[in-house]
């Protein structure tokens, strides 16, 4: 498979998930230019963190507007699978791909340290994988990580599945003690109605090696790519199947 | 020669441009002649005690700077190491303390933002930092607010640009209130066939500036770091703060990596402290060759600046390079891909002069060397009459364990800094091994596995108050002694040297010992001082007390590097199993003198430090670096602040699990509060299963060093035994009030 990894001029997670897709899972990657109109003969794409242009404005505003966007949203359209992580994840949600909005940290400053999540959905390619309800350990890094949706949105991301990731201890239990950045019902991730768009703001790919710390990460993009090859379905009938 | 076109300047005139008085004639008889104004200016700003280095270059001779891994030493904008596979470390640290004490978040911001183009210089990627932090007591609302102010503003900063703050420390006195200490390191890596240089050669080549434009920020910020800080000033001295864009400052590592990659630079530097000055000239000096440069061809923020503007202009992330003819055209496109300005300004020639031209008319004109290689001075010096050499407070008798330890735990100089290092993005770049807090940041080499480096900074000032030579010993031990911890051998050293004013005998004094003692111990361990930085006058005028209180303590931070063969192999501090043996490993002298106990107990006290016996310290090193490498270890840390009281309290604390302990008794008449919260050079803590504890005794025979079952890991509390000829003393203390304790720093 061949994955696309977008690089904003301010990105500064483009070079780890290539290294982690490359090196550890043996993927072919592509590094592709913020400028870029088109995705033609890739598989699946990250958007990585970073600050995209600076993120003086709203993280991920600007990049909303960047010409690579347009070639993502017909990914999307598609049906093609798209990660945001972090920074992507802003922008994502910035484009409207993605529900919902990033706050600042309710600690109102940057917070980096590891962190468990659960997952709430298999109905994307990116946890189509595991079990639902399977704690992953990752880092976090992030100044505006708060997910927000007005409580009409929250209500429907809830009911439609698209909830896909959620903050919660070592042993899976969601509390707010263990929410790191005041996310509305401890929300690290979501996916858009197809399932094919996710995003969170943890990182899975400074997670991807046991050297690290932690090696959950590395099953998001496991995931991906079985999906990819037709060896997974996702867990709820979608359109998903018919993108493939 | 048009500089009479400007007017000649007279000796009065030459020092009205800022020139040191003493310096004046020093110009003149350089140059042949009086300065123009705007030439008067640069000298002034070269010949700073930041750029030229006038009091401390004599005395910085005196450090040991070669090995067989050293690439590039002292001199360079880095020093750069080979660490094996084929590739280099490049490896520097740097204070931004006056700007920081002014402006707290844009003085640490650019501290963060110019270390990093010290390191890009090298050609190196920009791959870790650590910062090196000194505050008044946190008690002070002022000091609380700077140091919020310099957190934020090296987050800001190194969280934008990709490169993790992996490290560090924070220690706070009440002589750092007026002027805290902010010290940055960064480490970089280069293929060893890569390293760029700073000298410039090869007439015809071209001279191009690249990367932010130049605005009116800043300007004279360099004569502004080498005088004392007066409150009174602080406003005005805003102006001499530069502002950093932590996003261009990204886009210029991308882009200058790029243009270096082509292979058509012959030469970078970075613009930092006196600009384009100190780059031309400084580069063109390095190279024994000339530069011709064309101010009007400089990419100006804003209309309408004065050439002497240009030329001074502090303006962040800026680089100047030197490019084959060919080659301008490629090293524009990096940069413009990158959306950064790219334009040649100049060319080099083989006449060793410096040249700047401005709107057609020759406006400097003078030989590189002159302005680069500022006057070298002989300071006097003196030792002072009370110099900590009182015999020191006597032991004492009645302790209270379980309060001082407390205190102990809860000082900001032990407590857990992960309040500051959570504001740091420490994972990106997917290097990090150990999160900040271990005894030193390791990091994987991804490009050359197994390798690894581990990086720490250490610098206590509070041993150096009491005798700057031992103390200066007993930091680099104690530096060495972390990245043993971790596995490390040592490679390398850049140091940042905080003290006073050099005019002050006293002051002069304690840095000439401080160094002497650095450069000692290095020798011995056989570890190159690759370079570093100096940072005098730190002192505030119109505090209170005599002179030499409003000095902060002479404060050299030493940030030392060390390889790992097999990162995977890395020491960790926490206890981890229950029923291991606890033993020490080393012995020698530990006192209570200068110590963090006498901090907390009965304020300062006098007397000397530990005698630190450096060839029994790295006996004690070894030992324990070769114990990581082999895997005897369950968990291993060094005593430090605090003593063993506080090496065993963390393991403790980190490993979630208790410990009993029995306190060795040092010496016939040792009392149990030096036994416990005595500080001395070479002693850690480490735990290991009971059936390899032979193993461990044939190694540290070997070795040479000493090595006393001490305890056994286990239960919820820290019991300490202590036996006597008054008896017997049990104390237990829980985990979890000796882990709130740990935790209750916030910043």
């Amino acid at each position: 498979m061949t994955w696309g990894v977008i690089t904003f001029p301010g990105s500064n997670c483009d070079r780890d998930c290539i290294h982690v897709l490359h090196e550890v899972l043996g993927e072919r990657v592509e590094d592709v230019w913020h400028e870029a109109r088109s995705l033609d003969g890739l598989d699946a794409v990250i958007l990585p963190g970073g600050f995209a242009y600076g993120d003086y404005l709203r993280a991920g505003a600007v990049a909303a507007t960047a010409p690579v966007i347009g070639a993502v949203r017909a990914f999307a359209d598609a049906g093609r699978p798209v990660l945001g992580i972090c920074n992507g994840f802003q922008i994502l949600t910035e484009t409207r791909l993605l529900a919902g909005t990033l706050l600042r940290n309710t600690t109102r400053r940057f917070r980096c340290r590891p962190v468990w999540v659960r997952v709430e959905s298999t109905s994307t390619p990116f946890t189509a994988g595991m079990p639902r309800g399977t704690v992953l350990q990752m880092p976090i890094a992030h100044g505006e990580g708060g997910f927000y949706a007005p409580p009409d949105d929250l209500a429907a991301l809830e009911q439609s599945g698209r909830v896909v990731f959620r903050y919660c201890d070592a042993r899976g239990r969601v509390n707010p003690a263990v929410n790191p950045n005041g996310s509305v019902a401890s929300i690290a991730g979501v996916a858009n109605a197809r399932g094919n768009v996710v995003a969170l703001m943890p990182h899975p790919e400074r997670a991807s090696e046991a050297l690290l710390g932690s090696a959950d990460g590395r099953r998001l993009f496991e995931s991906a790519i079985a999906w990819l090859q037709g060896r997974l379905q996702t867990g709820a009938p979608t359109i998903l199947e018919a993108a493939r | 020669m048009t500089h009479g076109a400007t007017g000649a300047a007279t000796v009065d005139a030459v020092s009205r441009f800022g020139v040191a008085p003493a310096d004046v004639d020093d110009v003149r008889r350089r140059l042949g002649r009086d300065p123009n104004p705007i030439e008067a200016r640069m000298f002034a700003v070269m010949w700073s005690e930041h750029c030229g280095y006038k009091h401390s270059k004599r005395v910085l001779r005196r450090l040991p700077s070669a090995s067989p891994r050293v690439l590039s030493g002292p001199g360079e904008n880095a020093g750069v190491l080979a660490i094996g596979q084929g590739w280099a470390v490049a490896f520097k640290i740097e204070s931004h303390n006056h700007p920081s004490a002014v402006d707290p978040y844009n003085g640490a911001a650019t501290g963060v933002g110019g270390i990093i183009r010290d390191v890009l210089a090298m050609g190196a990627r920009p791959i870790a930092l650590l910062d090196s932090l000194r505050f008044g007591t946190l008690d002070d609302a002022r000091s609380r607010r700077l140091l919020g102010g310099v957190v934020a503003g090296i987050a800001g900063y190194g969280d934008a640009i990709g490169v993790p703050t992996v490290g560090g420390e924070l220690l706070v006195h009440p002589r750092y209130r007026e002027n805290p200490l902010v010290n940055v390191a960064c480490l970089g890596l280069v293929r060893s066939d890569r390293v760029t240089t700073s000298a410039a050669a090869g007439a015809g080549n071209a001279v191009v500036y690249a990367g932010a434009r130049t605005g009116r920020d800043g300007i004279g910020g360099a004569a502004f770091a080498s005088t004392e800080l007066d409150q009174a000033r602080e406003q005005t001295d805003r102006a001499s703060v530069q502002i950093g864009d932590p996003f261009t400052g990204k886009l210029l590592i991308e882009a200058t990596l790029e243009a270096l990659a082509t292979g058509v630079v012959v030469a970078i530097q970075d613009m930092g402290a006196a600009g384009l000055t100190c780059a031309t000239s400084e580069m063109a000096a390095r190279g024994r060759v000339g530069m011709t440069i064309d101010l009007d061809r400089v990419p100006l923020r804003e209309a309408g600046m004065r050439p002497e503007e240009i030329l001074l202009s502090e303006s962040q992330e800026r680089m100047l390079l030197v490019v084959r003819p060919d080659g301008v055209d490629q090293v524009r496109r990096a940069y413009h891909r990158w959306g950064l300005a790219a334009e040649m300004i100049g060319t080099v020639a083989d006449s060793p002069r410096l040249i700047a031209r401005w709107e057609g008319r020759t406006i400097v004109d003078l030989p590189p060397e002159a302005l680069a290689s500022a006057p070298v001075y002989d300071p006097i010096r003196r030792a002072p009459v009370e110099d900590g050499r009182s015999p020191g407070n006597g032991p004492d008798p009645h302790v209270d364990v379980v309060g001082v330890l407390t205190r102990l735990l809860s000082h900001p100089d032990v407590a857990s800094k992960s309040a500051i290092f959570e504001q740091y993005d420490f994972s990106v770049g997917i290097r990090t091994v150990t999160p900040p807090g271990h005894d030193a940041a390791v990091l994987r080499i991804l490009e050359a596995p197994p390798l690894g480096v581990a990086l720490v900074a250490e610098g206590n000032g509070r041993w150096c108050a009491a005798d700057p030579r031992r103390g200066a010993a007993l930091i680099t031990l104690e530096a060495a002694s972390n990245l043993a911890c971790v596995g490390a051998e040592p490679i390398g050293v850049t140091d940042c040297l905080n003290f006073g004013s050099p005019e002050r005998p006293e002051v002069f004094w304690t840095f000439r010992e401080a160094v002497e003692g650095l450069a000692e111990t290095c020798e011995t361990l056989g570890v190159p001082v690759i370079g570093g930085n100096v940072s005098f006058y730190n002192e505030a005028e119109g505090g209170e007390g005599a002179p030499g209180d409003r000095a902060v303590p002479p404060t050299p931070v030493v940030a030392m590097v060390g390889l790992l063969e097999d990162v995977s192999r890395h020491g960790r501090p926490g206890f981890t199993r229950s029923g291991d043996a606890i033993v020490l490993v080393g012995g020698g002298e530990v006192s209570l003198n200068a110590s963090l106990y006498r901090i907390v107990t009965n304020g300062e006290g006098g007397g000397f430090p530990a005698r630190p016996d450096v060839e029994l310290a790295m006996r004690a090193i070894r030992c324990v670096r070769e114990g990581v490498r082999s895997g005897l270890f369950a968990s291993v840390h060094d005593c430090s602040d605090g003593g063993l009281a506080v090496a065993a309290a963390e393991a403790c604390i980190q490993g979630t699990i208790g410990a009993e302990i029995a306190l060795p008794r040092e010496a016939a008449g040792g009392s149990m509060a030096e036994a416990w919260f005595g500080e001395g050079p070479g002693r850690f803590v480490v735990s290991i299963a009971p059936s390899r504890l032979p193993e461990l005794q044939t190694h540290a025979a070997a070795c040479g060093t000493a090595c006393a079952v001490i305890g056994t890991v286990g239960g919820d509390a820290l019991s300490v035994l202590w036996r006597d000829e008054m008896g017997v003393k049990r104390y237990a203390l829980p985990l979890d009030m000796l882990s709130a304790a740990w935790r209750s720093l916030e910043v």
